[in-house]
């Protein structure tokens, strides 16, 4: 049943059922409320305008982790990067990272803020083919908190998706908070109407670090959103001085390659841990500019092109259902 | 991480019974990853259920006499640790220990972290810079993987105590994968001290007042 909400308590009628709100199974849900009054009948008109708002957006990817600070920003930033190498090729990035907005920095963009215009809110662009759009362009400084529960960071991914200026678009690219909550719930339900090509999922090699992509991987199935396939990232350090490989997250249970194989989802690649990443984060510059000849920029070289194969080899999910 | 696989958590007269990870059950765990009937079941909840589950551990375990309660929170300022700090504020939090890595995109979120804790009135035990320098294994040549000195700076930009950095360590990581105690396990090791000096400074700022 399409309108049981995933988060919703065991037994739930679901939300357009004349008993929504009103069995055993809605005491203590959050919802009841909304359930028994009939307003949940009804889907939320945001999506429908949103649909509109992007048809004229080609593909649409999600970047995904279970656990947090393994690179899904830098994947996200540096992804958005090499698409916007094409100039035929119009890229926007999404940070719907609503209490962790680090996609300013990354992009070399702090301090920017977002203009209003007549037709919503206009991005930040880097590039004339690359627009940015992220809480951290509303705030007045880095110090600021955005001390948000659930519903407020909801709003305003809604807001980001119906109220951006986001115009003709080849790609956009989402960049997320790792978990399974909100914010995902969110810009699935909102962006899935307009339809999502897919979400490329972000771990490193170590078994904690595979435990949480195990339930996001679950998550998206749940949601019904495709896997384009799994980044390994901070696979292996190679020292400067000595040249040896040490596997600095170990990959105790084979790493994401034996994960894909169980779960047979494709491994897009993996990518070394590379202390000139970082500071290109920290920087704001693009890693693959920065040092093109490293190993890491050719394994995110062969991971992007994977997934814009993927991207041209199918059509969105919004485009088949319809 | 602790080595307690999979156990299942007990109803008592007075509450849930926290799983114990050492035969003198002297440190209690409490965790939803105890409550799943798989572990790689994901948890898709929205704030409000997370919330509720939040009370819970505190109100309904039995935590019995404890000495120091740790609490370890997901990244952010939203619905967990608003949750976290209403749960126990009858009970007064003693204070928040902040950790970053130590390059300015790690460092940018504790900034956002500490405005938090001013806000809501938390007090700043101090900040630990992780993940601080890899010494290599074959030639000990030390390098910066996610920078250096970004914790320190960042406390005293923040006027708050450097508690000290720990290495990023692969046998540390392994330990971690294999449940075994670091602790024991590499005694003599620089990750070891830099740990166990950081404890030690807090629990002394513990028994201040
Ligand atoms: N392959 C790599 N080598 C070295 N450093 C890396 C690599 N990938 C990411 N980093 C660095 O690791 C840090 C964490 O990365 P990032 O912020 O992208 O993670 P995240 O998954 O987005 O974190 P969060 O969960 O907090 O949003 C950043 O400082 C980034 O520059
Ligand atoms: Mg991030
Ligand atoms: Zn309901
Ligand atoms: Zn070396």
């Amino acid at each position: 049943m399409a309108d049981i909400p995933v988060d919703a308590p065991q037994h739930c009628p679901g939300t357009t059922s004349d008993q929504a709100g009103k069995t055993s199974a809605c005491q203590g849900c959050p919802n009841q409320n909304i359930c028994s009054s009939g307003a949940a009948k009804a889907p939320d008109p945001a999506i429908d305008e949103i649909k509109v708002k992007l048809a004229t957006v080609k593909h649409k990817i999600l970047v995904l982790s279970g656990k947090g600070g393994v690179g899904k920003s830098t994947f996200s930033a540096h992804l958005a990067h090499a698409l916007a190498r094409d100039e035929t090729k119009e890229v926007a990035l999404l940070d719907v990272d609503i209490c962790g907005p680090s996609i300013p920095k990354i992009m070399g963009l702090e301090g920017e803020q977002v203009h209003q215009s007549g037709s919503g809110w206009s991005p930040v662009y880097v590039e004339d083919n690359l627009a940015v759009m992220s809480i951290g362009f509303l705030l007045s400084s880095p110090d600021d908190a955005v001390i948000w529960r659930g519903p407020k960071k909801n709003g305003m991914i809604k807001q980001f998706l119906r109220d951006v200026d986001w115009s003709e678009l080849d790609f956009l690219i989402v960049d997320t908070p790792p978990g399974t909550s909100d914010e995902h719930l969110s810009i699935v339900q909102y962006l899935g109407g307009a339809g999502i090509d897919g979400a490329v999922i972000i771990t490193t090699p170590q078994e904690v670090s595979l435990q949480d992509v195990r339930k996001e991987i679950g998550f998206c199935q749940k949601v019904k959103l495709p896997i384009i396939g799994v980044v390994e990232n901070m696979s292996g350090f190679v020292c400067p001085r000595c040249k040896n490989t040490s596997q600095i997250f170990p990959p105790t249970t084979g790493g994401a390659e034996r994960m894909c194989e169980e779960l047979n989802l494709p491994l897009l690649g993996k990518v070394p841990l590379d202390p000139r990443i970082g500071r290109s984060c920290d920087e704001g510059k693009s890693f693959l500019s920065e040092v093109p000849d490293s190993s890491a920029a050719v394994a995110y070289g062969s991971i992007v092109q994977k997934i814009k194969d993927y991207c041209t080899s199918h059509t969105t999910s919004g485009e088949k259902s319809e | 991480m602790l080595r307690v696989c999979r156990p299942e958590v007990h109803q008592c007269e007075t509450g849930w019974v926290p799983v114990y990870a050492d035969a003198q059950q002297t440190l209690a765990l409490m965790s939803i990853g105890f409550l799943l009937e798989h572990p790689d079941e994901a948890v898709v909840w929205r704030g409000p259920k997370k919330t509720a589950l939040i009370g819970q551990f505190v109100s309904d375990v039995a935590w019995g006499e404890l000495d120091v309660l740790l609490v370890d929170t997901p990244p952010g300022t939203s619905d967990e640790h608003l949750a976290v700090l209403e749960n126990l504020r009858k009970h007064r939090v003693d204070g928040a220990v902040l950790v970053t890595t130590p390059q300015a995109v790690s460092t940018g979120d504790v900034r956002r972290e500490i405005t938090f804790c001013k806000k809501t009135g938390v007090r700043i035990l101090g900040l630990v810079e992780n993940m601080s320098g890899f010494v290599c294994p074959h030639c000990s040549e030390c390098s910066n993987i996610f920078s250096k000195g970004g914790g320190e700076e960042l406390a005293k930009l923040t006027e708050s105590e450097f508690l000290g950095s720990v290495p990023l360590d692969p046998l540390l990581t392994r330990s971690l994968e294999e449940g075994t105690d670091f602790l024991q396990a590499f005694p003599e090791s620089a990750t070891f001290s830099a740990i166990n000096a950081i404890a030690t400074t807090l629990l002394s700022r513990l028994q201040d007042d």
